[in-house]
């Protein structure tokens, strides 16, 4: 008998007979719903209580906005999309800047060591965000693969308020995760890279990135 | 246990642990920080509660399906192009892996955490076939440069102050001596992302695997376990069969308390759900995807009713974070891979009774761990159940599916206990001996061992509350004959 | 605990176990629970046949001989009046537990009945009760240990203080960490004395620190563990069961 079949085979054949499951009630998740201003004042509470940058922006002027931050922090390149609104959009501002643009446009496997060690920063945009916890929710894809979210040293993150949703249930059920198939990864990031393993003492950028620059456009 | 695992006696374990003021030093401080953490995460008892019972019951539901929701998991990766494997054993498990290594001539493994691997010594197994296996988890690789084991399941290095961890990364590394952290921190990234660029296979653990879907979810601060799973081209995940869940929409509330119950965080960093290899067209990710599933006891554990609660266990560090024994002597001391109250109603049955006989009793069963774990597990009651296990003190459980029972059935203690039962069932023999005790109260010695290493020795007292109310119904009668008969 | 337990009428008459501990090491314990409970009224009926509630068999795994004593116990209680117990960790064991342990066996129902009746003093004397205390005895600071038992399994860690702050000249101070057990716990505390010991050396040392007159408890098992440790260790502080403290501060002259 393989494994799988004697294991499968003890599952079954249960000792103490069949068990019947439990009702799951979710109220206690459901329930939690708030108003836009809260969302938004929440979700800025709490992915700052991470220790992510948050900066309020309007749709007009954001891109200014992020001019200015790249200059404040020094960014000498920044990774963007190429398809994405974001990508497009920033492509676009920053044509005459002094930021080099860079293009994820490539397998990993074709600039692993420039990935690791030469990009200063990149930008993407988020499929959703949720107020409850403060969380970036990404469906990673071609143009904005896994790695760029989590090697650069510095993540900007592009959300829109109406983007926000009351809690990570919320975003499964209505963004009808399941019916629509779950991608090849689906992503939620609150904050930075950290660890607390050296004596409870919290450290930023441990493995990902250092900063995580959230620009909210309302 | 498997092949190389020594097993000490526990007791000097204990000793070492309890008299050495860094280790009682450092958990203490450790301990505190994380209990305050998890109450400032609840706010609302109420919520708090709820959210307990929800998590409860998804746990249980999934157990409840468990053979048919395997089975579904392993249908809906294998669709999504993830290969299942099973293994009975933790060596098998190696075997499995080894064997995905080999076929693709990997030399070099990067692990992000996964406790079932540490169950099942993967790194030692790896590295005795000529694979080098190295930790990633901050804690894991601080661990490993030690050549030691984890001494929580989520603060793996928890044992450790800065300037300990200091002095050996300088010794194992050549960083320079400092107690700054951040310094610490980013010589371990460039150490490790040297070492990510190069790694042929990437091994990690998995928090919980969505049936429904065929979702690997793993949760997590560093983003090691990202990199684990993304930039190897071949990615193994190893998880045990009771992780698997029903739905997608079940995670959500167990991601809550999961997070909050073990570091008081709302939410950890990342939380990866991975569904696929990397598909035609993407840019990065894992060409393959293999996920392994480890029995290793769990489908004895489902045997029972009452012990079935143990696979509930989502692996939050709770119940350890909240146990003053966990506190006094660390995770060493228990000598096994899960340390602290889930250690100790878990080991007993991977490794069996007869190995890990001291480890149900080392509890004063305060119940701390019962009332902080996220999914309800009654740790307590399994505790006093592995006690009767161990010493099969009850007839009614002769068929008991533990590995090892009775083993402490043994010397004079059956008797005691069988004599303590006579005296106790019978009212008159009871009283006849506590009245006895009474009156030689002055022979009883004042150094009873242990007890008096540390305290006095109790006094008993000249009369028992049985004497004295005998005594006291005896003066109330004759006292109202009196009246009676004055009338 | 989330539940809100509903508490019955104050009573004409109660069983009163006493316990094995409080009979042996602490019988005035007992005696005071007994006359604050008639001072409220109640006629209380210690059956003479009572031994142990069978908990220290049953947490060392001995379950068939627990079983045997738990139910010669069950016998003692014949009309349908509520049970009081001096102690949480033992009124612990016949209300949580022996319902488990007669699972499936001819007593079943009977163990449910007994375990539906069964009170811890304090929480009978001050929910059931509803009990007024005049305090006459001089001025004391005074922490309170509630053991793990009354306040995890029987949900009481608010009951003890709550009778104590009604104790006019008492005043309640809270030792760090005081939620956490002190070590006892029966057999363990023989069984892995090192561990027992720096968990009561810990609880001595808390106590000691808020500048307590007197450590007060409801459970004899955790007083006869930090008492004995707080005189092995010199200090100052004594320890009384509360019911032997509130009786005796009620009734100084």
């Amino acid at each position: 008998m393989s494994a799988r079949d004697a294991i499968l085979n003890r599952l079954r054949h249960r000792r103490d007979g069949a068990l019947t499951a439990p009702v799951s009630d979710f109220a206690v998740v459901t329930e939690k719903q708030w108003n836009e201003t809260e969302k938004l004042d929440l979700f800025q509470q709490k992915i700052e209580s991470v220790h992510a940058e948050v900066h309020r922006v309007s749709k007009e002027n954001w891109l200014e906005k992020l001019k200015e931050l790249l200059a404040e922090k020094q960014v000498k390149n920044l990774l963007t999309p190429m398809q994405a609104q974001v990508g497009v959009d920033t492509r676009a501002a920053l044509k005459e800047d002094d930021v080099e643009l860079l293009a994820y446009d490539q397998p990993i496997e074709g600039w692993k060591a420039e990935l690791f060690s030469n990009v200063d920063a990149s930008i993407t945009d988020v499929r959703s965000a949720i107020a409850e916890t403060g969380s970036l929710v990404l469906w990673p894809d071609l143009d904005q693969p896994r790695l760029m979210t989590l090697v650069p040293p510095i993540h900007f993150a592009v959300v829109d308020a109406d983007q926000l949703k009351n809690t990570f249930h919320e975003v499964i059920v209505s963004e009808g995760w399941v019916s629509e198939g779950m991608p090849t990864n689906a992503l939620l990031i609150s904050g930075p890279s950290k660890t607390a393993d050296i004596e409870q003492t919290l450290a930023y950028g441990v493995h990902g990135p250092k900063e995580l620059v959230v620009l909210v456009r309302q | 246990m498997s092949h190389n695992q020594v097993v000490q006696e526990f007791h000097p374990r204990v000793h070492e642990a309890i008299t050495n003021p860094q280790i009682r030093a450092n958990f203490r401080k450790a301990m505190d920080g994380l209990m305050d953490k998890r109450q400032l995460a609840f706010p609302s008892d109420d919520e708090l509660q709820r959210t307990r019972e929800l998590a409860a019951a998804i746990r249980l539901r999934a157990l409840s399906k468990l053979p048919e929701l395997l089975e579904k998991l392993e249908a809906n990766l294998t669709a999504n192009g993830v290969k299942v494997h099973w293994a009975e054993t933790g060596d098998e498990a190696c075997k499995i892996i080894l064997d995905i290594c080999n076929e693709k001539n990997a030399k070099s493994v990067i692990k992000g955490k996964s406790m079932v691997s540490e169950e099942m010594e993967l790194n030692h197994y790896l590295e005795e076939h000529g694979i080098e296996a190295l930790e990633s988890d901050l804690g894991e690789y601080i661990v490993q440069l030690a050549e030691e084991t984890p001494s929580h399941i989520i603060m793996p290095a928890i044992h450790k102050n800065t300037d300990q961890i200091s002095d050996l990364m300088h010794e194992k590394t050549g960083t320079n001596k400092s107690r700054d952290v951040e310094y610490l921190t980013a010589e371990a990234r460039q150490q490790l992302r040297e070492r990510f660029e190069k790694a042929d296979v990437g091994v990690s653990g998995v928090n919980f695997a969505v049936a429904e879907t065929g979702t690997l979810c793993l949760v997590e601060n560093e983003g090691n376990g990202r990199l684990t799973t993304t930039v190897p081209p071949v990615h193994i995940a190893v998880t045990g069969i009771e992780k698997v869940v029903e739905n997608l929409e079940d995670v959500a509330p167990l991601l809550s308390l999961l997070t909050r119950s073990a570091t008081g965080q709302h939410i950890t960093t990342y939380f990866n759900m991975i569904s696929s290899p990397r598909k035609e067209g993407e840019l990065d990710g894992p060409e393959e995807v293999h996920l392994v599933l480890v029995d290793s006891g769990r489908s004895n554990i489902y045997q029972d009713d009452e012990l079935l609660d143990t696979l509930r266990c989502i692996r939050c560090g709770a119940c350890m974070n909240h146990c003053p024994v966990y506190t006094r002597i660390g995770g060493h001391a228990y000598g096994y891979t899960y340390p602290g109250p889930i250690g100790k109603i878990l080991m007993p049955h991977l490794a069996g009774l007869d190995d890990a006989k001291d480890l149900p009793s080392a509890s004063s069963l305060c119940g701390a761990c019962g009332e902080v774990c996220p999914v309800k597990i009654p740790i307590p009651k399994l505790l006093v159940r592995l006690r009767e296990e161990s010493v099969a003190g009850d007839h009614n459980h002769d068929n008991s599916v533990v590995k090892g029972r009775g083993a402490k059935r043994k010397g004079m203690e059956p008797l005691i206990w069988k004599g303590w039962a006579k005296m106790h069932k019978h009212g008159g023999l009871y009283r006849t001996g506590t009245g006895l005790a009474t009156v030689f109260r002055g022979l009883v010695p004042s150094n009873l061992g242990a007890w008096t290493n540390c305290r006095t020795a109790p006094k008993l007292a000249k009369t028992t509350l049985h004497q004295q109310m005998k005594a006291r119904s005896q003066n109330n009668a004759a006292s109202q004959k009196k009246d009676g008969g004055d009338q | 605990m989330s539940t809100i337990k509903l508490y019955p009428p104050k009573p004409e008459k109660v069983y009163f176990f006493g316990t094995c501990l409080v009979d042996l090491f602490y019988p005035d314990a007992g005696m005071a629970g007994i006359q604050l409970l008639e001072r409220e009224g109640i006629e209380v009926i210690f059956p003479q046949d009572q031994t142990c509630c069978g908990q220290p068999a049953y947490t060392s795994g001995y379950h068939d001989q627990a079983r045997e004593v738990a139910a010669a116990q069950l016998k003692l209680f014949p009309e349908d009046y509520l049970i009081v117990l001096p102690s949480g960790s033992c009124a612990g064991m016949m209300r949580e537990h022996y319902p488990e342990l007669f699972a499936g066996q001819p007593e079943e129902e009977l163990a449910k009945n007994v375990a539906s009746r069964v009170y811890e003093l304090t929480e009978f004397l001050l929910h059931v009760c509803h009990i007024q205390l005049e305090d006459k005895g001089e001025p004391i600071k005074v922490a309170m240990h509630t053991s793990c038992s009354a306040r995890r399994e029987m949900g009481l860690g608010e009951v003890g203080p709550a009778l104590l702050n009604k104790m006019a000249n008492v005043e309640l101070v809270e030792q760090a960490r005081v939620k956490e057990c002190c070590g006892f716990g029966g057999a363990f505390s023989v069984r892995h004395p090192e561990i027992s010991e720096a968990m009561v050396t810990d609880k001595v040392e808390a106590i000691d620190a808020t500048g307590a007159d007197a450590m007060i408890t409801s459970d004899c098992g955790c007083m006869m563990n930090i008492t004995g440790a707080a005189e092995h260790m010199n200090k100052d502080f004594n320890g009384e069961h509360i019911a032997s403290f509130l009786w005796r501060r009620c009734n100084e002259s």
